[in-house]
């Protein structure tokens, strides 16, 4: 016990001096030039099997005595997610790929002990076929700038000094014993930080009328709900760097003058609740949460709270209503939730992005800060890539890149020789851009303009197969099972899309149907009671706006140009082509197909289920989709 | 010294008063002063010829809830240069407000409201009248046999003024509906049986049993979809 309070007490910081010391001496025990495994256990690569890689390295290296030679860590995602699980050996950088248990004793027999690289590990660059031997020449991470994120695959995020000895909490320093609240908002509000959230609201702005708001309590909260399909950047920060999102936030709190913190993050996000959990108490030891902070007087805590479990639980009157405890349901926010937000009490809420924006800009200034992005959009934006790309992946790039660069050199372009043919920005109520706008800047104002926008950060890239109408039917699909059903015009509305879209994919549209969805969206964005309502149509409209062509087609033609909605579309064989060699006539779920061997076949329409198994199986490209 | 205007018609000069909270504001074109701290609903109700606000889940009993949008009106804050739309049976009163409730703009948002309403409850009376105000024919949609719009003036009023909260909105999006707490095909101990749901209730959706119990509104459209999901004991539709 006495043992135990002695610890804790050698542990606690109380001074900026303190910590710098406490930074020093945990350099000081490490050897930056020791061999470190370093595996990313980020949540994508464990799905494809980080845990047992890293399982087998500890025995490995147990059985062999290697304890003293290497060290071993599990860090957060660092982005290339697609070839996971993956390892890097520090300090060289030495890159693996797609490396599973059975690796491991060659890794540890030729790499660490031998000091050769396994060749069949590496990564060869699909576009140039170059074998890429160390980290940082990997094109995929050559051209972002990884301000935000780069500290993700370096850190062991449940370890408070891999954090520390990064320079961790040195902007907390500066923020509590160099500066006043209000020259940190001034500093905030001069970087041209604005929300990653999604709205793109002026960060330093919000800040201040939460300060200036009356009222004695007021909450500091981080929004990790992350709702939006296909979108992963929150969970892979807090799950890799969760004392940098934390950091952020105590300096919020002192800014704002609260005392209480909350983090809000969606139950399905296990790693990031755990090491947010893990974050919060090593921070609590540290004294770099909790009371007298530093030694500075001041107070402050965060509390974690798991999502209810809907995506319009992130937007934000719903969040804080879900925190109350009620049901998850926006209202009218005529008054700002900086004023009278959680139990009516000023409350200053921020994307996990943009808190993890925060140390960077105390540390480094808002001068550096603001030389990053454009005009109106400063600052880096983590994107998660996905889609039909070479690259999938989390890449952090400075506002104002092209999308070109970022689905080309980044995302390493369109797989199997494909052709683009549009990106979704934003998440589901983003819109669609065509190719004619690839050489767009990419910022809050551009994507805008284009009928997209921002959102937070989803992008996904589709290639000449895809249909643009079944596209906009899904996103609308998606909301309408969100939609909380409180307000008519998202409810109904939405609702009413769906039912058109359904149609017009199934070959039931009508003329007039456009029109009746450009009404629709009319109604949703002036009426609907919240964003989720109010943006719900970009999908449908940007689609329209870009592939109008593809709607008449469905309408007017009953046909889908991409060949996706099944109703539309019919398999023929091409006799000139086909071999006759039966294997599509056995792979046929419903016998539609007949025909003699070396002979041509042919299908049966009135069995034909459009399934396309004929169409994937034949070897000689005889089957077609029409 | 300001114009009140007083039902519409006559414009009277009246002195700041010492004390009361007077705010300015122009409505359709007409200066008027009503006293602070309440709803551009409730300032527009209480001066008959002045605006023209429809409203469907507001009821001056309980407290207003930003539901059915019809109330949309246009504001500026500006003077003028910049309007939104703004529910107004919750957005409050404030100096120098420029409320518009008859815009082009805003007939077209209420008629599209109203169409969605009566493709979904196309016998409601309440909101025929509304439809044959606006000009709607027959809704573009396929027609559902609902008589709940969804306005939560039972639930509010159960809970407001009973302070029982025996019944709820329960669900998301399309499947929302009022009901008894976890979907009990019986409502609890907890009702009374004093009606003030079926009172309140705007479209008649609720009646009074025989048991003296209200009846509540089934949710026709996905009604059978809910029990199957019930019956499988899982979390209702994401
Ligand atoms: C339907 C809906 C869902 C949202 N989901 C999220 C979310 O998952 N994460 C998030 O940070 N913001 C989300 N937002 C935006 C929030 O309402 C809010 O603007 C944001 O958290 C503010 O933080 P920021 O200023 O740092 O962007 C959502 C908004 C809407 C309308
Ligand atoms: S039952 Fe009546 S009062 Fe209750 S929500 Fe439905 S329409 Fe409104
Ligand atoms: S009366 Fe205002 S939204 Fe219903």
């Amino acid at each position: 016990m006495v043992e135990q309070v002695r610890n804790l007490l050698e542990r606690r910081v109380e001074s900026p001096q303190e910590l710098e010391s406490r930074r020093q001496s945990i350099l000081a025990e490490r050897d930056s030039s020791q061999t470190c495994i370093s595996v990313c256990g980020g949540t994508a690569c464990r799905a494809s099997g980080a845990e047992a890689v890293v399982d087998a390295f500890i025995d490995t290296i147990e059985r062999r005595e290697l304890q003293v030679q290497v060290s071993l860590k599990e860090t957060g995602c660092h982005g290339f997610c697609e070839r996971g699980p993956l390892v890097v050996i520090e300090p060289k950088k030495v890159f693996y790929q797609r490396v599973q248990p059975e690796d491991v004793e060659e890794i540890i027999e030729e790499t660490i002990l031998g000091g050769r690289i396994v060749e069949r590990l590496l990564y060869v660059d699909p576009t140039t076929d170059k074998t890429i031997t160390y980290e940082p020449d990997v094109p995929f991470y050559q051209k972002q700038t990884r301000t935000i994120f780069g500290a993700n695959g370096q850190i062991d995020p449940t370890n408070i000094e891999d954090y520390i000895a990064a320079g961790g909490y040195s902007a907390l320093a500066k923020a509590l014993f160099q500066m006043s609240p209000d020259k940190i908002i001034e500093e905030v509000k001069k970087s041209g930080l604005r929300g990653r959230g999604g709205g793109g609201f002026a960060t330093g702005r919000k800040w201040q009328s939460c300060r200036e708001a009356k009222g004695d309590v007021k909450y500091v909260i981080c929004n990790a709900d992350e709702g939006d399909p296909g979108a992963y950047q929150d969970r892979s920060l807090l799950e890799g760097n969760p004392h940098s999102v934390l950091e952020g936030m105590i300096i919020g709190a002192y800014a704002i003058g609260s005392r209480r913190g909350y983090i809000y993050v969606r139950n399905e996000y296990p790693l990031a609740v755990e090491h947010a959990r893990i974050a919060i108490e090593q921070a609590m030891d540290y004294g770099l949460l909790g009371k007298n902070i530093l030694g500075s007087g001041f107070d402050f805590t965060v509390t974690i709270n798991k999502g209810g479990g809907a995506f319009v639980c992130g937007e934000s009157s719903a969040l804080m209503a879900s925190l109350e405890g009620k049901v998850g349901e926006p209202k009218a926010k005529y008054v700002h939730m900086s004023e009278k937000g959680l139990w009516d009490n000023p409350s200053l809420l921020n994307n996990v992005k943009t808190w993890a924006n925060v140390p960077l800009i105390i540390n480094k200034g808002a001068d550096w800060y603001a030389k990053i992005g454009t005009a109106g959009s400063k600052g880096t934006m983590i994107f998660s890539l996905v889609g039909n790309i070479v690259n999938t992946g989390l890449v952090e790039v400075p506002m104002g890149i092209t999308l070109r660069d970022m689905i080309f050199d980044i995302g390493g372009g369109i797989p199997d020789g494909k052709k683009f043919k549009a990106v979704q920005t934003g998440g589901p109520s983003g819109g669609c851009i065509p190719e004619k706008y690839l050489d767009t800047p990419v910022d809050f104002d551009e994507l805008t303009k284009l009928g997209s926008m921002m959102g937070s950060g989803g992008m996904i890239v589709m290639d000449e197969d895809t249909c643009m109408v079944d596209v906009a039917r899904y996103f609308i699909e998606f909301l309408k099972g969100e939609s909380c059903g409180k307000c008519t015009p998202c409810r109904e509305g939405i609702n009413r899309m769906s039912e058109i879209l359904s149609n017009i994919t199934q070959g039931k549209g009508k003329p007039e149907d456009l029109d009746t969805l450009q009404d629709l969206a009319g109604v949703l964005s002036a009426g609907a009671l919240c964003a989720l309502g109010q943006t719900a149509a970009n999908p449908v409209l940007s689609t329209i706006r870009y592939f109008k062509d593809e709607y008449l087609a469905h309408i007017n033609d009953k046909k889908c140009p991409a060949g996706v909605c099944r109703e539309l579309i019919q398999f023929s064989i091409d006799a000139d082509k086909c071999e006759g060699c039966l294997r599509c006539l056995r792979e046929c779920p419903t016998g539609a197909i007949s025909g003699q061997k070396r002979q041509a076949h042919t299908i049966n329409q009135d069995m034909c289920i459009k399934c396309g198994a004929c169409y994937d199986v034949c070897k000689f490209n005889a089957v077609l989709k029409r | 010294m300001a114009k009140v205007w007083i039902n519409g018609e006559t414009s009277v000069e009246v002195k700041h008063a010492e004390g009361v909270n007077a705010v300015h504001l122009t409505v359709d074109d007409k200066d008027i002063v009503v006293s602070g701290g309440q709803t551009i609903l409730q300032a527009v109700e209480r001066m008959p010829g002045i605006g023209n606000i429809p409203a469907l889940c507001y009821h001056p009993a309980v407290k207003p809830y930003g539901a059915c949008r019809i109330c949309t009106v246009e504001v500026s804050e500006d003077g003028g240069s910049k309007f939104k739309f703004v529910a107004a049976c919750l957005y409050p009163v404030k100096e120098g407000l420029i409320v518009k409730t008859q815009t082009e703009k805003i007939k077209k948002l209420r008629k599209g409201i109203i169409e969605l309403l009566l493709a979904r409850c196309p016998n409601v009376k309440r909101v025929q009248e509304l439809a044959k105000e606006y000009g709607v024919e027959k809704p573009r949609f396929v027609l559902g046999d609902q008589d709940c719009i969804l306005c939560g003036l039972c639930v509010r009023a159960c809970q407001e003024i009973i302070g029982k909260s025996a019944i709820s909105l329960v669900n998301r999006g399309i499947y929302k509906e009022v009901a008894a707490p976890f979907y009990a095909y019986e409502l609890s101990g907890d009702c009374i049986g004093c009606g003030d749901c079926a009172f309140v209730c705007p479209t008649g959706a609720i009646e009074m049993g025989p048991d003296g119990k209200p009846v509540l509104p089934k949710v026709k459209i996905p009604y059978a979809e809910i029990e199957a999901m019930m019956k499988k004991e899982t979390v209702p539709p994401s």
